[in-house]
């Protein structure tokens, strides 16, 4: 087990080079205007040196004179320490405005799992009980418009229910207006309700899938041999379901979950964007579309980080739940 | 299978009647042997009755008999109509743009009251806004006379702000000893008695200047004798402006000048000029000039202090309406009306700004017809730009299901070749291959997608040349999928008995690979691709949503949408955004029903 887990995170770690040196090659292509700007504005300044001298400095600074994999090294260097650089767009350095967002998002992110958890798994089990039944074709219909709606569009659909035509809810944004001039608990509330549109578009988006993969599963525990037997012992429907069945549906179910664990962080850029939740994945949009590169970079190493560490919770998690596997 | 006795020897695999409840139906009965053989003459179990369908068969129908993926099917096939034929049928073109004559409340005519000097310039003469400038100086210092180009002018004040600026002309010298005076006219100018005796008394008296018949006269001393200089007029300055009835008409110098002297210095309202009468018909600030024929008298031309301009170039403003507007400023009324051409009354509203007066009119105008209502002409309305939205969502879809087509081809493409070659070689080949697909799944797709369209925004690439962009890049990037599928099913399938067969008969590797592996793959890779398609679709009106895939003047559900931000613009303009994401939501969904519909039909066991 031990062995089996090492290896894999060493493969993790060799990934994680090179996906980051890929995206660094990327990022360096960009033709941004960021240096030269500085660079003009710099040598606009009373006294200064010329452009040409300030660009020349400027892309020292930020190692991009170097060749591309110079830089990386450079990058990577500074980056193990925790170094990610000032962010262009933000004007301090990205893990401080990393660490300003991320709560926003993880909130945003864990509300919506834990909803997506409690709506999509019992009726994922309730479908596959009542199998080719109308519950079941309005579950799989149900699951698969959540699939197939588009975000902006749902989310432009609740504001206009829930803002616009009942005024229960706020167009966007974190907090109100009078955001500091409310009582403490008050501003919470605040928070709470700017919230709520943001989540529901989220959860709904994401059950379907959900859904689908535990019923899937289900079905196929139900079709098991051993729940036949149980059956078969005279237990009743309820514990067949609820003990039999369901503890062995558990073990792909987990395995699922624990490996998006790690994507609570990752934040939901569109989501987020057009309800101007300023999180992970709204404050990346801006850095990318201004082209902040060392914000950018980041991200995008942190989104690498947490799909490779969604991927091993999930296979060593998948070996711990089901004994089976270890076996093997 | 069981329930149904007796039938055990209609070979299984060929009656599709084992995963469904009711699968009695789905043994068909021979209708024509029935009919011709009378019902009994065969036995239940007979292997004739039984129509014995081929795997092929067998998918379509299961597929046929799966509700939702028959809805599925339908509105796939409505939205290629629509899209494809629709874009035929529709009378509008994507990009044309609707407008319609409207009337907007335009400004008209500008009335200002004239606090500038104006001049009229002689015939033969010249005056210039330099000489002009000049005169503005000398008039406000006081004096009568200035210079320009080394030549005097003089200044008279013939009334109140109204001056004549006129130059001398010598016409003759005059010599002057003790009382005795010699004149030598210059040319052929003619010195009568009376003038004779001017000059003699202004000598006397030590005057030069004095009037002669309408004429100024001037004397300066050349050494010893005198020359007379005759005025000649160069300009009148002034601030009244005359204008004349009829815009072809040419208001000469004379005209205006006598015009003015006529309104200012003379009790008479009426003068002559070149044989014709003119009258005068004063008001507060203006009088009309009528010019008396044999019929009577029409209006010939108006003079008033204040400056009436029309705004547009071609509208040329009559002396009626003038005075009509002349009148209402007066009374300080804010609107009055007045007939256009064809006599109907029209509307004018006076608006005034310190002491500038702005008249504005309905006046008709091309107009874009914008965020129109959904009518008879425009089924859907208009959108911003005044294009026919339903007209738009046509070629949206058309551009969207032409993208997520050629995506789908392409990662298919790409994913059979990298993941058949995996899946083949195994060992190292395998490993690498699947290395680059663990790395391009940790390559965070949305982001890098964002930020190439954010660089393709600042490379300004052409929006016909950024779909194909759009489409390269989509496929690149989600072709792992399919590699890891293709990968999966044919590490379990070389291992099969008919792989050694293939082996044995010496087939060529890449004839094995994509003769004999690939097809029993295909069931699959159908699925994925009309699930992926749906996948594509979204992905590419996300993307225009967000104005980084496709970009205007092309069509695109998501960038239709796009143009709706705020609050008022989703309410009012529903008709524009709430259809485009419907069709979004339609299209996909219709795609994952079918491609649901054929996972369930290929493989009965695996049903959702």
């Amino acid at each position: 087990m031990r062995r089996y887990v090492l290896k894999r995170l060493a493969i993790t770690v060799a990934l994680l080079f090179v996906v980051s040196l890929i995206i660094y090659t990327i990022m360096r292509s960009i033709p941004t205007s960021y240096v030269e700007n500085q660079a003009r504005m710099l040598s606009q300044l009373p006294g200064a040196k010329s452009y040409s001298e300030w660009l020349a400095q400027l892309n020292a600074n930020y190692g991009m004179d170097k060749g591309i994999l110079l830089g990386y090294m450079q990058w990577f260097k500074s980056a193990i320490k925790g170094d990610f650089g000032d962010s262009w767009q933000f004007n301090i350095p990205v893990i401080q405005k990393f660490s300003q967002v991320i709560w926003y998002s993880f909130i945003l992110g864990a509300i919506s799992f834990i909803l997506e958890i409690i709506i999509a798994i019992p009726l994922g089990i309730l479908a596959a009980r009542k199998q080719y039944s109308r519950t079941d074709y309005s579950i799989t219909v149900i699951a698969l418009l959540g699939i197939s709606l588009p975000t902006f569009f749902f989310a432009t659909i609740l504001k206009l229910i829930f803002s616009v035509w009942l005024g229960w809810l706020p167009l966007y944004g974190m907090v109100g207006r009078y955001y500091e001039l409310l009582s403490t608990a008050n501003q919470y509330l605040d928070i709470a309700i700017h919230y709520i549109l943001p989540i529901m578009t989220l959860t709904i988006i994401s059950i379907g899938s959900l859904m689908r993969y535990t019923r899937t599963n289900m079905l196929e525990v139900l079709n098991s041999d051993y729940i036949r037997t149980a059956r078969a012992k005279g237990l009743s429907e309820k514990k067949v379901i609820n003990y039999h069945a369901f503890r062995n549906t558990l073990i792909p179910l987990v395995t699922i979950l624990g490996g998006s664990l790690p994507g609570l962080f990752a934040g939901a850029l569109i989501t987020e964007t057009l309800f101007q939740i300023p999180g992970i994945g709204y404050t990346a949009y801006l850095a990318m579309v201004s082209g902040d590169i060392p914000f950018t970079m980041f991200y995008m190493v942190f989104m690498a980080i947490l799909t490779l560490l969604g991927t091993l919770i999930a296979d060593i998690l998948y070996a711990v739940v089901d004994p089976r596997v270890r076996v093997s | 299978m069981n329930s149904s006795n007796g039938r055990n020897e209609v070979p299984i695999d060929k009656v599709d009647s084992l995963e469904s409840p009711n699968n009695l139906k789905e043994i068909k009965i021979d209708e024509n042997i029935i009919e011709s053989e009378a019902n009994l003459t065969k036995d239940l179990s007979d292997v004739q009755r039984i129509k014995v369908l081929s795997p092929g068969m067998l998918v379509i129908k299961r597929f046929i008999r799966n509700q939702l993926a028959i809805i599925g099917l339908i509105i796939t096939v409505f939205m290629f109509l629509f899209s494809f034929v629709g874009g035929l049928i529709t009378p509008y073109g994507e990009t044309e743009v609707f407008k319609y004559i409207g009337t907007m409340s335009k400004e008209y005519a500008s009335v200002t009251l004239n606090e500038e000097f104006r001049y009229s310039v002689a015939e033969n003469m010249e005056y210039n806004p330099n000489m002009h400038s000049n005169f503005i100086l000398s008039r406000n210092k006081g004096e009568n006379t200035f210079t320009y180009k080394d030549e005097n002018y003089y200044i008279s004040e013939v009334g109140k702000d109204f001056y004549k600026v006129f130059r001398l002309n010598s016409v003759a010298q005059i010599t002057y000893i003790r009382g005795i005076m010699g004149v030598t006219p210059f040319a052929d100018f003619n010195i009568d008695e009376n003038l004779n005796e001017l000059i003699k008394n202004a000598l006397i008296n030590g005057s030069f200047q004095f009037y002669y018949q309408n004429n100024f006269y001037v004397l300066t001393q050349n050494g010893r004798d005198y020359i007379l200089g005759e005025s000649v007029n160069v300009a009148f300055e002034s601030l009244l402006i005359t204008e004349p009835a009829n815009p072809n008409t040419n208001l000469g110098y004379e005209f205006k000048y006598i015009l003015e002297d006529t309104l200012r210095n003379s009790n008479l309202n009426t003068f002559e000029l070149e044989g014709n009468r003119y009258e005068l018909n004063e008001d507060d600030n203006m009088a009309v000039v009528y010019k008396v024929t044999s019929g009577g008298k029409e209006e010939y031309a108006l003079i008033s202090q204040l400056a009436i301009q029309p705004i547009s170039q071609d509208v040329f403003l009559s002396i009626q309406f003038k005075e009509e507007m002349e009148r209402a400023i007066s009374d300080e009324k804010d609107m009055f009306i007045y007939p256009d051409e064809d006599g109907n009354d029209v509307e004018y509203t006076i608006s005034r700004l310190n002491n500038v007066y702005t008249i504005k009119t309905e006046t008709k105008t091309h107009l874009i017809s914008m965020h129109e209502k959904p009518s008879y002409q425009h089924w859907l309305g208009t959108d911003k730009h005044g294009m026919d939205v339903l007209t738009r969502l046509m070629y949206g879809g058309r551009i969207s299901l032409v993208i997520g087509f050629i995506v789908v081809l392409l990662e298919t493409i790409l994913g059979v070749i990298m993941g058949g070659i995996a899946g083949y070689f195994g060992k190292w080949i395998d490993m690498f291959i699947m290395r680059i697909v663990d790395v391009f799944n940790c390559i965070p797709f949305l982001p890098l997608m964002i930020i190439i369209g954010s660089v393709m925004d600042s490379l300004e690439v052409d929006p016909k040349i950024r779909i194909y962009y759009l489409m390269l890049i989509l496929g690149i990037m989600s072709w792992p999928g399919i590699a890891r599928m293709v990968r999966g099913q044919i590490l379990s399938l070389r291992e099969q008995e008919f792989m050694l067969a293939a082996e044995a008969t010496g087939l060529s590797v890449s004839r094995r690979i994509f003769k004999h592996l690939i097809p029993n793959v295909i069931p699959q890779l159908i699925v994925l691709a009309s699930l992926g398609l749906g996948g594509i679709i979204l992905y590419e009106s996300t993307l225009s949503f967000l104005g980084l895939g496709v970009k205007f003047p092309y069509a695109s559900w998501g960038n239709i949408i796009s143009g709706v931000t705020t609050a008022y613009e989703m309410t009012n303009f529903w008709f524009v955004w709430i259809p485009a994401g419907m069709l979004i939501l339609l299209t996909v969904l219709g795609f994952n029903f079918v491609g649901d519909g054929l996972r369930d039909a290929f493989d009965p066991k695996m049903k959702r």
